[in-house]
């Protein structure tokens, strides 16, 4: 600790708590790595029988266990595209918002209640109805839908926050020089606004790659990562379970990772690029 | 001219909300319209009669003890878990926002509490079998230290395990809007207060608090949500001693029996819209975003 700061009371109790409640949430991240370099033929739990890649080669190249590769494959996409909708469907309709539109209070509470609604009464709902219509519900259909269900009203709690947020005085004063609709749009509204989008995006991508009970009942005869998992617990659980985690663990971190070193050019070139505007005029 | 923008904008309002409104009323209102006709529907033990009207689902709801039961375990879990994301929430986002001075530290401390829910969900759930499991971690430490001669059973495959783990991961949902909140408050407020001789826990009660309420109110609605419809972590943690509404009506699907699940979830809905409601009501949680 440096010298001439004076701590708060109380300080060190939420100090402790704090890297404790981070140790209570890395525990099992750290188990589940450790366990996924069991041998051949070990259980879900410790002791641990050896030290083997056994379990990570079997789910890249799988000879006994089931084939995980379509299923992570089909749950990225889903991820992909359900982050690309929420994406445009929230920002349209925070701009919708805005404008204290009609109806926007019972627009606003079906967004809450899409949100809290139990999780199986979407996806049974989902699944009777679309066998009703005398379809087939599939992944990238209904599982779509229930996944959009999960991920909207997130994107759109999130829009509202970034647009209440937003100083109108900048569109006005962009559309008093002259800028389209579009160009406002294009060069101030979108530009300020992006790393609230990104949120949304990281958001919409990671709440549909990991989502389990909306999509149960509704992905058809191809399963995503999650269904898939689930029903090799509920079969025989063997430690390739925990190679999974360690891999799409490691995956999702060099996602996130990519997305903060964007970020964080993009904030870099916009700051250089004030610096060198204002060098220009000085 | 005027005319033809206002026209114009009143339509492009339309074109950005029609979106939104089409996809929550095609996964939103139709699965719980073709629920509400779905439980209505005649179940005679194992068939379902399609187009024979009855109530008798609703009727079983409110006559079996089962029910009760279900609930009051649904609230009690529910009672435990936001009592204990709350307590550690508030104080993780208070150390985040007031005893940490660097923003830098401040925003990779909240990140370090986010990156474990970059994996997948089941497996973390999964992962608690290691460390509660009778040959687990904790059981090995009880029995190393002597505590106790045999392993602990009531740690895995109960309530305990369950609430563990919704402990673990709910609390950021809780943490989140309190820190977001906490970060929009004048530190010039609290200065007055101390100027003014209010010392640190008439500061907390009379300041921060009442002005972290939209941040509680948007917790309370995430944890309610998310306990309310959980039956995974209940499927793998909690073995068949925990029985929610969530988890029975999980059961219920998993035997095919349709239209008494279809009622259970229209009733656990109307209850959790009715929280969400009265919350939503207390705190204009929409101005407040």
């Amino acid at each position: 600790m440096r010298e001439g700061i004076k701590r708060a009371p109380g300080y060190w109790p939420r100090a402790t708590l704090f890297y404790l409640y981070l140790l209570f949430l890395y525990g099992p991240i750290f188990i589940i790595v450790i366990l996924s370099f069991q041998e051949e033929n070990s259980s879900l739990s410790f002791p641990m029988t050896g030290f083997s890649l056994f379990y990570f080669k079997e789910v890249i190249d799988p000879q006994y266990i089931g084939d995980f590769r379509w299923p992570f494959g089909r749950s990225v996409i889903l991820g992909l595209i359900s982050m690309v909708l929420t994406m445009s469907i929230s920002f349209l309709a925070g701009l919708a918002f805005r404008k204290d539109f009609k109806g926007n209070i019972i627009v606003f509470y079906m967004v809450v209640a899409s949100l809290v609604c139990p999780s199986i009464l979407i996806s049974l709902g989902i699944g009777i109805g679309f066998s009703n219509l005398g379809l087939n519900s599939q992944w990238w259909s209904g599982g779509l839908g229930a996944h959009l269900s999960w991920t909207l009203p997130f994107g759109v709690l999130i829009m509202l926050a970034v647009f209440s947020r937003l100083d109108p005085r900048l569109e006005e004063a962009a559309k008093d020089l002259g800028a389209s609709k579009w160009q406002t749009l294009s060069n101030v509204t979108i530009p300020i606004t992006l790393p609230g989008l990104i949120g949304v995006a990281l958001f919409g991508f990671t709440l549909s790659y990991d989502e389990y009970p909306r999509i149960s009942n509704v992905s058809g005869e191809f399963n995503t990562l999650p269904v898939e998992l689930v029903n090799a617990l509920s079969l025989a659980a063997t430690p390739a379970i925990y190679a999974i985690g360690t891999m799409t663990t490691i995956f999702s971190l060099a996602i996130i990772f990519t997305t903060f070193l964007f970020v964080y050019f993009m904030a870099k070139r916009r700051q250089g690029f004030g610096v060198k505007k204002a060098g220009a005029e000085g | 001219m005027a005319g033809l923008t206002a026209t114009f904008n009143r339509y492009s309002t339309f074109f950005q909300i029609s979106p939104l409104v089409l996809t929550l009323g095609l996964f939103l209102l139709g699965p719980v319209i073709v629920i509400i006709i779905l439980s209505l529907w005649k179940f005679d033990g194992f068939l379902t009669l399609e187009g024979v009207w009855t109530l008798r689902n609703y009727e079983r709801i409110f006559t079996r003890s089962l029910t009760v039961s279900n609930y009051l375990q649904t609230a009690k879990m529910l009672a435990i878990t936001l009592a204990i994301t709350f307590t550690i929430g508030f104080t993780l986002a208070y150390f985040l926002v007031f005893d940490l001075i660097k923003l830098r530290t401040k925003m990779l401390l909240f990140l370090l509490c986010v990156v474990p829910f970059w994996t997948s969900a089941v497996i973390r759930t999964v992962a608690w079998i290691p460390f509660l499991g009778k040959e687990g971690i904790i059981n090995q430490a009880v029995m190393g230290i002597g505590l106790s001669d045999e392993p602990l059973t009531f740690l895995l495959f109960s309530e305990f395990a369950v609430l563990l783990s919704y402990i673990q991961i709910f609390t950021l949902f809780m943490m989140a809007p309190l820190f977001n909140v906490m970060a929009r408050i004048n530190n010039d407020l609290i200065e007055a207060a101390r100027d003014n001789g209010a010392n640190a826990l008439q500061i907390l009660w009379n300041i921060i608090l009442p002005l972290c309420k939209p941040g509680i109110a948007i917790g309370t609605i995430f944890v309610i949500a998310l306990v309310a419809s959980d039956f995974t972590a209940i499927r793998i943690l909690g073995g068949a001693k925990v029985g929610t509404v969530a988890a029975s009506m999980a059961n219920q699907i998993y035997n095919v029996q349709y239209p008494p699940a279809a009622a259970t979830a229209m009733i656990l809905l109307i209850v959790v819209l009715l929280l969400v409601g009265g919350i939503m009501r207390l705190v204009d949680v929409r101005r407040q975003l």
